[in-house]
Order: structure tokens, then sequence, then C-alpha cells
């Protein structure tokens, strides 16, 4: 080789280099650009789920003292549980703001007194008295639930010096809660009720539990059905189905079901497991049913590319000392794919968990107050109650509903880091 | 080798009955196998094998018998059909849709292509060493136990654990890992894990060991070592060994097998082969013109 030669080589590898790094430097700019407009995204959705919802795990609770005076809860003393029970607890509560505002006399100025006060304020003291009915003729000083337009106010998510028409309480209302405020009695408590009740027309006394309850029946149902079912289909397909045109429509037209728009499971569902089979309609057996027919294809794909990714030296290892297809499937290959089978499947179960629009579908979107006890009894689910509370007009459902999507945000990241945990540790045991 | 064989009316009803008919088939093919394929002692016999893959004619009317007490060396330049020969003696071929294969192979006069040959028993008896290592993700013990597991070879556990011992001595990595049973195969060396997979194919009894180019992926050391052991192995066993060297088919070899696209060129005793083989082809393998 000349020495010119070897000039020119070096002459016009070098003439290129700088554009060369400069394309890969602007390209590497574009890619953190593209990162941080993302991350940035993320960042405004969560502060603005958490600025909305976090206020909505505490509720405002008023200081009163309750004469559980005997003649209301049990005026014959025997103290029967039915009596006990059925007593009117929320007129021990109006006595009690009666005794702190002596000088409210007006019907109508009383009426406003008393819906400071939440109707679960006497369920609370009701609860109290049947389960400690001693206390009966005691005064106690407890924390009582406040209305939820109170604890808008307290919170400060209505402004106080709008005018009296722009809000829902009145100006005589405002007074007495500075009035309590003036002596301590207004405090900020942990809601109890978010995660222990249903649904309700109050948002002080509304809840994701039943809807909690709901989603785990129908996720239950969906893993019941959909991981078997899917696990099995995938191995037959990639490890004993002959592959020919037959098998491969199957795989064309399950690789399209999984693009299918969810909805439309919905109607499917609707059509065929309540018109045609005569399921109950709003129940989380239905739900999970319909999901599971969305969450199969994702299963199958998902476990067949960890089929597949099973070295075909392990396979002929085991078939080399003898072992037939199946000990070759269910000793050696089977084991490998499952890590690879349960992430997928994690993940088939976190989009099915947060999918609402099949569930409007087959009437999951009811007002659901009681919580289900079986799959069959009508539920609704977290993200149709995030659907729901964002519909109602109440100024408080606005923190519930993005309380409740905290709350289904971290039912879907425990998922994922399931299935990361679940990666890492089975990863490359090949 | 120098052992007399058989009485000499078996040797010639033998001919008559296996020789005549390759002829004619391999005139069809187009050529004519040099030497004798035949072994003195005769474990498995395959005649007028045929290979297709598709449209592929992969292998072209071979004839070989696999003899006890040696160890029989097939060589050939990268695809010509060696492995895939290898692969018909355990039905390994089985397992590609597209592949057919034709002729005869018997395992002491059992057709191993027949209906009422079972793959599971046919692999246990022709066990097989591959060219990568392959232990399974599982612990030494179990690597070693999961022949005898599946075929219910041990009676207790007792048995089971004189089988992994004496496996992995004869395989001659027992003194390396007897303290290190229980952990995971797939965590020792190179050479170790490829000893392993011999440990697990001896594991089985089998009668037949096939082995992949069972060298390929090691280093010189290790490569020595399975030499020495195959070495061992051929007193007990009829192995059959791929190997793109030809050194170490010289070392461990009895017998030699040319192969050359699909068709078996020559086959005879390896000193024979190397030091005068007969046919071109064969010749310019060896002197290194092609390979």
């Amino acid at each position: 080789m000349t020495d010119g030669r070897a000039m020119s080589t070096r002459d016009r590898v070098g003439a290129r280099l700088g554009r060369r790094h400069r394309n890969e430097v602007a390209f590497r700019l574009l890619g953190l650009a593209a990162t941080l407009v993302g991350l940035v995204f993320l960042a405004v959705f969560f502060f603005t789920l958490v600025v909305n919802g976090v206020p909505a795990f505490q509720q405002t609770r008023i200081l009163l003292d309750v004469e559980l005076a005997a003649d209301t809860i049990d005026p014959d003393g025997e103290r029967d549980p039915e009596t006990l029970r059925t007593a009117s607890y929320q007129s021990l509560v109006r006595d009690a703001l009666d005794e702190r505002f002596p000088n409210v006399t007006s019907r109508g100025e009383r009426r406003a007194l008393y819906s400071l006060m939440s109707a679960g304020a006497g369920l609370e003291l009701r609860d109290i008295v049947t389960s400690n009915p001693e206390l009966i003729g005691q005064t106690l000083s407890l924390w009582l639930l406040a209305d939820d337009d109170v604890d808008m106010a307290v919170k400060g998510n209505v402004r106080r010096d709008l005018p009296e028409s722009a809000r829902q309480l009145t100006d005589r209302q405002i007074e007495w809660i500075e009035a309590l405020e003036a002596d301590g009695r207004v405090d900020l408590k942990f809601n109890r009720f978010f995660f222990t009740s249903g649904d309700s027309r109050d948002p002080e006394l509304a809840g994701i539990w039943s809807a909690t309850v709901g989603s785990f029946f129908m996720l239950l149902v969906t893993l019941v059905i959909s991981f078997p079912l899917g696990v099995a289909t995938a191995m037959y397909l990639e490890e004993f189905a002959p592959r020919n045109r037959w098998t491969d429509m199957i795989e064309v037209n399950i690789n399209n079901l999984a693009a299918v728009p969810s909805i439309v499971f919905g109607l499917l569902g609707l059509a065929l497991f309540i018109n045609l089979f005569g399921l109950p309609r709003s129940a989380p057996l239905v739900g999970g049913l319909v999901l599971s027919l969305m969450t199969l294809p994702v299963i199958i794909i998902a476990s067949r590319a960890a089929l597949t990714a099973v070295p075909p030296s392990i396979r002929e290892a085991a078939l080399g000392v003898g072992a037939s297809k199946m000990q070759m499937v269910f000793h050696h290959v089977l084991p490998l794919a499952m890590p690879g089978m349960l992430t997928g499947t994690i993940i088939g179960m976190a989009r099915a968990l947060g999918e609402s629009a099949p569930l409007l579908m087959i009437g999951m979107v009811a007002f659901i107050v009681d919580v289900p006890e079986s799959p069959l009894d009508p539920s609704t689910a977290l993200p149709v109650q995030v659907f729901l509370w964002a519909d109602s007009p109440e100024r408080a459902f606005v923190e519930r509903t993005s309380a409740a999507i905290l709350v289904l945000l971290a039912f879907l990241l425990l998922m994922n880091l399931a299935a990361i945990l679940l990666r890492k540790r089975f990863e490359r045991r090949y | 080798m120098s052992q007399p064989s058989s009485t000499p009316a078996a040797d010639a009803a033998d001919a008559a009955a296996s020789a005549a008919p390759p002829a004619d088939q391999q005139a069809q093919a187009g050529y004519r196998t040099v030497g004798d394929y035949r072994a003195e002692k005769p474990v498995m016999r395959a005649r007028n094998v045929d290979v297709f893959y598709g449209e592929n004619h992969a292998i072209q009317s071979v004839s070989l018998d696999i003899g006890l007490n040696e160890v029989i060396a097939l060589i050939g330049p990268s695809g010509c059909g060696k492995s895939t020969f290898l692969r018909c003696l355990n039905r390994m071929n089985d397992t590609i849709e597209s592949a057919r294969v034709t002729g005869d192979i018997t395992l002491y006069d059992e057709d191993i292509y027949a209906k009422q040959m079972d793959v599971v028993m046919l692999r246990a008896r022709v066990g097989m060493v591959f060219q990568k290592p392959n232990p399974f993700p599982k612990s030494v013990y179990d690597n070693v136990a999961y022949g005898p597991r599946i075929h219910g070879l041990a009676r207790d556990r007792a048995e089971l654990d004189k089988i992994v011992q004496t496996s992995l001595e004869r395989a001659g990595l027992w003194s390396e890992v007897k303290d290190r049973l229980e952990e995971p195969g797939t965590g020792l060396s190179g050479g170790q894990q490829q000893r392993l997979c011999i440990a697990r194919t001896i594991a089985v009894s089998p009668e037949v060991i096939l082995m992949d180019e069972p060298c390929s992926a090691l280093d010189p050391i290790a490569t020595a070592r399975i030499e020495d052991l195959i070495d061992e192995l051929k007193r007990q066993y009829a192995i059959v060994i791929v190997t793109h060297s030809m050194q170490q088919a010289a070392r461990v070899s009895q017998r030699t097998a040319y192969f050359h696209l699909g068709k078996l060129i020559e086959v005879g005793d390896t000193d024979e082969i190397f030091t005068n083989p007969r046919h071109k082809l064969t010749e310019d393998y060896i002197t290194g013109r092609f390979g």
C-alpha cells in the first residue's frame, strides 16, 4: 500500500468525522429532551393528583359534648339491642349543637345549624352506644363527623370570602364554624369512612371499600379463568400444535384480539353473558369474564414469548436423556418460562384492573352502597368509582376522585413492582 | 481391534445380507463408499440411510456400523451431514418437522424407526452429548439424577445417590464436585459442565453414546480431559463422535468415517485413513486442502 493511499483514507475519514460526532451529540440531546418532556408530564400528573387527592384522606370533625340521654336512646330502660339500634342518635347530636349555640332559636336557623353535622355523626354515636351500653346517661366529648360543605370550608377548598350566593354555606353558618374554630373544636382527623365504606350520596360518608372489593372479586375471576387458559393455550400452540394453516390463523386472530378496543369486549359480554346466559347484571363475575376475554390474548402472547425464549439446548438435553415431550415441557421448559408468563399475567391483570369501559356496558356503573360479599353481588370497580365520582356535582367529590385515583395507582404500582421483582428474581437462570 | 471377528460363515451371511443392497442404492446416488463400513462387534447398523430436510437431500445412501468398545469418528467439512447422520441414530431429527429419514437403522437388530420403537426408550439406550455444554439449570445432583428418575432406574434415594456418584466418578468429575452437589450445574466451568453432561448421559446406562463435537466449546486442557474420558468410556460403550478436529479424531477414534456433501466417502481404521487415504477427497481434506 502506498503512502498516498493511506493518507487519502485518513483524510477522507477525517473530513466526515466532525459531522458524525455532531450528529451523535444532537441525537443524544434529542433523546434526553424527549425523556425530560415525558418526565415533566409525569411529574405534573402526580403533583396535581397528590395535591387534589391527599386532603381527602383527612376529614373535618367537630368536638361536641354529647349527652347520651337515657330517655332519648332507651326510654323504657330495658337495653334491648333493637331499641338501642333504632334510636334517634342524630337528635342527640342536635341537642349538643343547641347546647353549644343556645341563642339559635328560629326553626330555619336551627336547621342551618344542624346541617353543619353529617348524618354520619349519628351513625358513629349509635356504634359507640351499641358496643358499650353502659355509657348511656353520661356526657361524652366526641369528635363527630362534619358535613362535607363544612369540610370544604375548613380545608379552604371553598373560599369563605365569596358572596353568600356563590357558596353552599350561609354567613351564619360560617360564623358558627369560626366560633367553633376559635374554641379549638374543629380539626382534621383521619378519614376512615373513605377506606371502609361504600359509595354514598354524602361525600363525607362515601368510600372506596366496596369498589375495592368489587375490583378484587373481578380480578380473582379474571385470574382464575385467564391464567390457566392462557398458559395452556400458549403451551399447546408453542410446543405441541403442528405448524399449519389452522394454527397460523389462530395465531393471527389471537394477535388481533389483543388489539380490539375494550368496549367491544364489554358489548360482547353484555350480549353473551347477560342476555344469553342470564348471568346477573353489575356482578363482578360477569366483569371478570369480560376482562378475561380481554386479558387472555395478552397472557397468551406473553407466555408464548416466554416459551420461545427457553433455549433449544435445554430441550435437546431433556430429549437426549430420554424425556418424553411432556416431561421435557413440564420439567424443563415450563419452569424456565414461568417468570416470563407470570410477568405477562401481572401486566395483563394490571391492565384489567384499570379498565372501565367494558364494565360500563355490563352495568357495573350502578350506585352501590353495600360491600359485595361474593362475585355475584352487584358491585362497582375502582376505575368505575372514579368515573362516578368525577361525574358528581358535590365539591367534596373532586378530592375523593383524585384520592381514589391515587389508591388505584398504588395498586397498579404494586402489581408492576411484583412483576419487576419476579423478573429480577428469576432472571437468567439458563 | 486385533481380535478375530466371528465365524467366517456368519461374516459371509452378513456381507450377503447387508453389503449387496448398498451397492445398488449407492449406484443410484452415484457413488460408492471406499472401505469397509462394517464393524467387528456391531451395536447399531445403518443401511442406505437418506435424510431430507424438505427438498434438501442432506444425506445420501449412507451405510455404517457402530461397534462395541470402539470410538468411531465422523469427520468432514461443515455441512457434510455428519451431525445429521449422528442425530438419526437417536432420532433427534424427529424434532425437526421438515426432516424425513429413509433406510434402515437398527440397534441390536431392532429397527429404530419402526412403529413399535418408542423414542423415549431409544434415547435412553442411545445417549447424546451435545456441542455446547447444556446442563439443566438445576443442581449438579439433579442433573445427573434426572435420567434415572424419569426412567425409574433407582428404587430409593440410596440407590440414586449411588448412580449419581458412579456416573460422576466415571465422568472424572466426582472429586471436583462432591462437595458442591447442591450447587447449580450451570455454575461449573465449561469443561466441568461438559463432563457433567457426559455423567448425565451415562447415568442412564445407555448402550451407545453419541457425541456431537463435544469439545468445540472447550479449551485445550478441558478437551484433553474429555478425550481421556472418551478413551475410558469405550471399554463399556459404543461411541460415535462428530469432530472438526482431525487431530482429535486421530487421537480418540479407532475407526473414522469421512463425509462429504451428504455422502459417506470413505470409512476405515483411523490409522489407515490418516496415513493412507484411498479416496482423493479424503486425502484432500486430511492434508488440509479444504475444510
